[in-house]
C-alpha cells in the first residue's frame, strides 16, 4: 500500500471508509486522484481475525461514549454503528435495495419529507454500478418498482423462515421475492460462495459477505489510495480564505495534522455532524458547513419492529443469511392512511440477540425465560424496515462530556412522531396477520426497535435548507464534501447502504467532470 | 463442532473468565450474584454458567464507555448504584419468592427511594439489568447446547436449509424421544 507523508497535500483526505467514504475512496483513486482514507476503527482481515460469536464481535462496534435522550433514546452500538476499516458494512446484513424512485421526491409527488436534488433515472444507472460492484445475488426479475436487470449472480436458497415468509405473503395476496443480498451465491475471486453460518450481521469470517471491507477498500488500495486505520479525526481545520486545509487527527498516541486539498467527511448520521461541529472556529462559530443551522438536525432512523412465533415444525432460523425472502408491498401502495412505507423480510436472531428480544418485548426472565429459550428452533419472525419522516426535534448535538481523545461527545435526540407510530401500528398489524396465516402460536409484536440511522447533514437546493448540495459539497467551504448516509433529505422504506454507495459513485464522477472543467 | 481459530480463542478466554470480582465491591459482588441467580435460575447438576463473573469482566473493560441513556451514568457506575439501591430494600435477607416479587416491582418502576434518583428501576431493569446478564450467559456454550443452538459452525456452515432438515452435526432434539435423541446426538461432533 502505498503511504503519504503529512505534509503531502493529498487531492481527498476522506474521514470514514464505510459505504459513503469507502466507496468514494476506491472510485476516487480509480480516477486519478491521490486519495487517503482515514478510519478510527482497525483493518481487519476476516480469514484470521472474525470469530464466529457474538460477544467477541463486539470489536466492530463504535462503543466510544455517546448520551442518548428524548422520549424514545436510541439504542447505539451494534445496531448502528460500526467502527472499522469497511464501516458499518462490514457487519450490516448484506439487503441491498433501491429506493421506489418517488421518494427522490416525496415533498412534491408523495406530499411530505423533502426532495432529493437526485433524478431517480441517474441513480438507477449508480444502483447498477454499486451491485455490480458487490455481486449481488437475487432474483430473475424484481416484483416491484420499473424494471431493472437480472442481479449479478443468482438468488440464494430460500431457508425454513424465508419460506414462511413467502407462505404468509401469498396468504394475504401480496408479492414476495429472494433479497438481493451482498453475499455471492457462487464463487467470486478470493470469496467462496456463502455457507449459510448466518452470522453475517457480527462479520462474515470466510469473505462470502461482500462488503466495503472486501470490495472497494482492495480496490482503493490497488489504484493507489492509503486507507489509514486507527487514526480517529478530532477537527478539521480551515484557513482564513475560508478553505479546508487539512485534518487533525490522533493515532498511535498522539495528534497529527494532514494537509489535503479536499476534505471529505463520512462518519455516518452521528460522527460527521459531531465532527463538523467540533471544528467551529471564530469564523464558523456554529461549526463548519452550518450557515443553515442544519448540520445535526432532522436525524432519522427506520422503525424495526418485529412479530414473531411459534412454529410445531422445527424452523433454525440461524440457518443462512437472516433475512432471504422480503415483501416490499406496502412501499408501493399508496392507499393507506400515513406518509412513508415499509417492507418486512424474514429474521433469523441468534441466541444473544434472541434472548434481548424476549427479555426487551415481552419482559421475560427467570424459569419463564430459560423455558422459553429452549424453543428456539421453532420461533419464526418477520421484521420491518420502515420509514421514518425527518424531524428538527431529533438531533445530534454536543455535550459537554469528553471521550478518551477528549473530544466533545455527541449527545442524540429522538422521538418517534405521530406518523412513524401510525406506520409502525399498520406494520405490525400486517405482519400479525401473516404470521397467523401460516398457523404461529403465541405470536408476539417487538414494540421498541430502530436501526439504520440518516440525515443530519441533508443534501438539498439551497444553503438555506441544506448542509451541502447534490453533489455532495458543502454550500459554504467550496472544498469540504459529506459523502455517507448524513446527507439523506427522507430515508425510504428499505435499508439504505445501497443508495449511499450509489451516491458515492456519482459524487466521484461528478468530481472528476468538475475537475477537467476546472471547478474543483 | 466447527469452530475456526478466533472463535476457539474467543469462546477459551470467555470459559477461563476470573471468578473472583475485580471491578465490584464485596457487597455488590454478593448482591450481583444473588440477581443472576434470580434472572437465570440454572440448573444444579451442571457447572453454571458464570454470569456475575462475566459481567464484571465487561464492567471492566468497558464500564465507562457506551451510550449512557438519560439521566442514567455509564454503565458501570449505574451496576453499582443499582446493587446498592436494591440491596437498601433487604433483597439479600429475603427468601426467593420475595425477591423475585422485588424484582418484578423493579421491573415496573414500582420502587421509590433516593438511591434510585439516578437509575430509574424500570429503565436500568430494561435496559441495563437484563441485557447484560442474558448477553453473559446466551453467549456461554451450556446455554447454546440448553437451546439447540447449531453453535458458530465456521468454516463448515449448513446445507439444510428447509423446515424439520438437521444437518448430520447439528443435535437432534430432545423434547420427545430423548432416548432416540441421545443414541442419534452421539455421532455429533
Ligand atoms: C447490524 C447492522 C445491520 C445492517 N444491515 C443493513 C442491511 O442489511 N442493508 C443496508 O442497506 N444497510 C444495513 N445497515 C446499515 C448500513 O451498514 C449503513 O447505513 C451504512 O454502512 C452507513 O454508511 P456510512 O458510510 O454512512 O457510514 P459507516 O458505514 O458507518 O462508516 C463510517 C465510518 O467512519 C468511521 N469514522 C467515524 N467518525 C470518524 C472519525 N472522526 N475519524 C475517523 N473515522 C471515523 C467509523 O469508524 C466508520 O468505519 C446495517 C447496519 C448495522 C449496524
Ligand atoms: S451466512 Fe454466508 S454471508 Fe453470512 S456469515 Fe455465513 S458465509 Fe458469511
Amino acid at each position: 500500500m502505498r503511504e503519504y507523508r503529512l505534509d503531502d497535500e493529498v487531492d481527498f483526505l476522506i474521514i470514514g471508509t464505510g459505504a459513503g467514504g469507502g466507496t468514494l475512496a476506491g472510485k476516487l483513486a480509480e480516477h486519478g486522484f491521490s486519495v487517503i482514507a482515514l478510519d478510527a476503527g482497525l483493518y481487519f482481515r476476516p480469514l484470521e481475525d472474525f470469530a464466529s460469536d457474538e460477544t467477541e464481535q463486539e470489536k466492530l462496534y463504535w462503543l466510544d461514549r455517546r448520551v442518548c435522550d428524548g422520549a424514545d433514546p436510541l439504542q447505539m452500538g451494534g445496531k448502528n454503528s460500526g467502527k472499522a476499516v469497511g464501516g458499518s458494512m462490514v457487519h450490516f446484513a448484506m439487503v441491498s435495495l433501491r429506493f421506489r424512485p418517488e421518494w427522490f421526491k416525496s415533498r412534491s409527488l408523495l406530499g411530505y419529507g423533502a426532495d432529493w436534488p437526485l433524478d431517480w433515472r441517474e441513480m438507477w444507472h449508480y444502483y447498477r454500478q454499486a451491485e455490480l460492484a458487490l455481486s449481488i445475488s437475487g432474483p430473475v426479475s424484481y416484483p416491484w418498482g420499473p424494471k431493472r436487470p437480472r442481479y449479478p449472480y443468482r438468488a440464494h436458497e430460500v431457508n425454513s423462515a424465508g419460506r414462511l415468509l413467502a407462505k404468509g405473503a401469498e396468504a394475504l395476496g401480496m408479492q414476495w421475492t429472494e433479497t438481493p443480498l451482498a453475499t455471492v451465491s457462487a464463487p467470486r475471486g478470493k470469496s467462496p460462495p456463502c455457507v449459510y453460518r448466518g452470522f453475517c450481521r457480527f462479520g462474515c469470517s470466510t469473505n462470502a459477505k461482500q462488503s466495503t471491507l472486501n470490495t472497494w477498500i482492495p480496490r482503493a488500495i490497488a489504484a493507489g489510495a492509503e486507507i489509514r486505520d486507527l487514526a480517529m479525526a478530532g477537527r478539521i481545520e480551515v484557513n482564513d480564505a475560508g478553505r479546508a486545509t487539512g485534518v487533525r487527527f490522533h493515532r498511535n498516541g498522539a495528534w497529527h495534522f494532514q494537509r489535503a486539498r479536499n476534505v471529505v467527511v463520512s462518519g455516518y448520521a452521528i460522527e460527521t455532524p459531531r465532527l463538523l461541529l467540533n471544528s467551529a472556529t471564530p469564523r464558523h462559530p456554529h461549526g463548519l458547513a452550518n450557515s443553515s443551522g442544519l448540520v445535526g438536525k432532522y436525524l432519522m432512523t427506520q422503525s424495526n419492529q418485529a412479530v414473531f412465533g411459534r412454529m410445531d415444525d422445527e424452523v433454525r432460523w440461524y440457518k443462512g443469511p437472516p433475512s432471504l425472502t422480503i415483501t416490499e408491498h406496502w412501499n408501493y401502495q399508496d392507499n393507506k392512511d400515513f406518509f412513508g412505507g415499509y417492507c418486512w423480510m424474514a429474521q433469523g436472531p441468534l441466541p444473544i440477540e434472541w434472548a434481548f428480544i424476549q427479555t426487551g418485548a415481552r419482559g421475560l426472565w427467570g424459569e419463564a425465560l430459560r423455558r422459553d429459550m429452549m424453543n428456539y428452533n421453532h420461533q419464526v419472525g418477520l421484521k420491518m424496515v420502515g420509514e421514518v419522516l425527518p424531524d428538527t426535534r431529533n438531533h445530534v448535538t454536543l455535550d459537554d462530556e469528553r471521550d478518551q481523545y477528549g473530544l466533545r461527545i455527541p449527545r442524540i435526540t429522538f422521538s418517534w412522531g405521530e406518523n412513524d407510530k401510525i406506520l409502525i401500528d399498520h406494520a405490525i398489524g400486517q405482519m400479525t396477520l401473516s404470521m397467523q396465516a401460516i398457523g404461529a402460536r403465541e405470536i408476539f409484536a417487538q414494540r421498541e426497535d430502530a436501526n439504520h440511522l440518516a440525515g443530519t447533514a441533508r443534501m438539498g437546493f439551497s444553503p438555506e435548507t441544506s448542509v451541502v448540495n447534490a453533489d455532495c459539497r458543502s454550500w459554504d467551504i467550496a472544498n469540504l464534501w459529506v459523502c455517507d448516509g448524513s446527507v439523506f433529505p427522507t430515508t425510504g422504506g428499505v435499508n439504505p447502504s445501497l443508495t449511499i454507495q450509489a451516491i458515492a459513485l456519482r459524487t466521484a464522477d461528478r468530481i472528476k467532470a468538475m475537475a477537467q472543467h476546472g471547478e474543483l | 463442532m466447527s469452530w475456526n481459530d478466533a472463535t476457539r480463542r474467543a469462546v477459551d478466554a470467555r470459559l477461563a473468565v476470573a471468578r473472583e470480582p475485580r471491578f465490584f465491591a464485596a457487597r455488590e459482588w454478593q448482591v450481583l450474584n444473588r440477581l443472576c441467580g434470580r434472572i437465570l435460575p440454572q440448573p444444579v447438576d451442571r457447572p453454571a454458567v458464570p454470569i456475575a463473573a462475566l459481567i464484571d469482566s465487561k464492567m471492566r473493560r468497558m464500564g465507562d464507555a457506551g451510550t449512557r441513556i438519560e439521566p442514567m451514568p455509564w454503565d458501570g457506575e449505574a451496576w453499582r448504584l443499582a446493587l446498592t439501591a436494591l440491596d437498601g430494600h433487604g433483597f439479600m435477607n429475603l427468601d426467593d419468592t420475595d425477591a423475585d416479587a422485588l424484582l418484578t416491582r423493579m421491573q415496573h418502576g414500582a420502587l421509590a427511594s433516593d438511591a434510585w434518583s439516578r437509575v430509574p428501576p424500570a429503565l436500568f431493569f430494561a435496559k441495563r439489568l437484563l441485557p447484560d446478564i442474558v448477553e453473559a450467559y446466551y453467549g456461554h456454550p451450556t446455554a447454546w447446547s440448553e437451546i439447540g443452538f447449531g453453535g458458530p459452525a465456521s468454516p463448515r456452515g449448513y446445507v439444510r436449509m428447509d423446515t424439520n432438515r438437521r444437518d448430520p452435526w447439528e443435535a437432534t432434539e430432545a423434547r420427545d424421544e430423548p432416548e432416540a435423541a441421545l443414541r442419534a446426538n452421539r455421532h455429533v461432533r
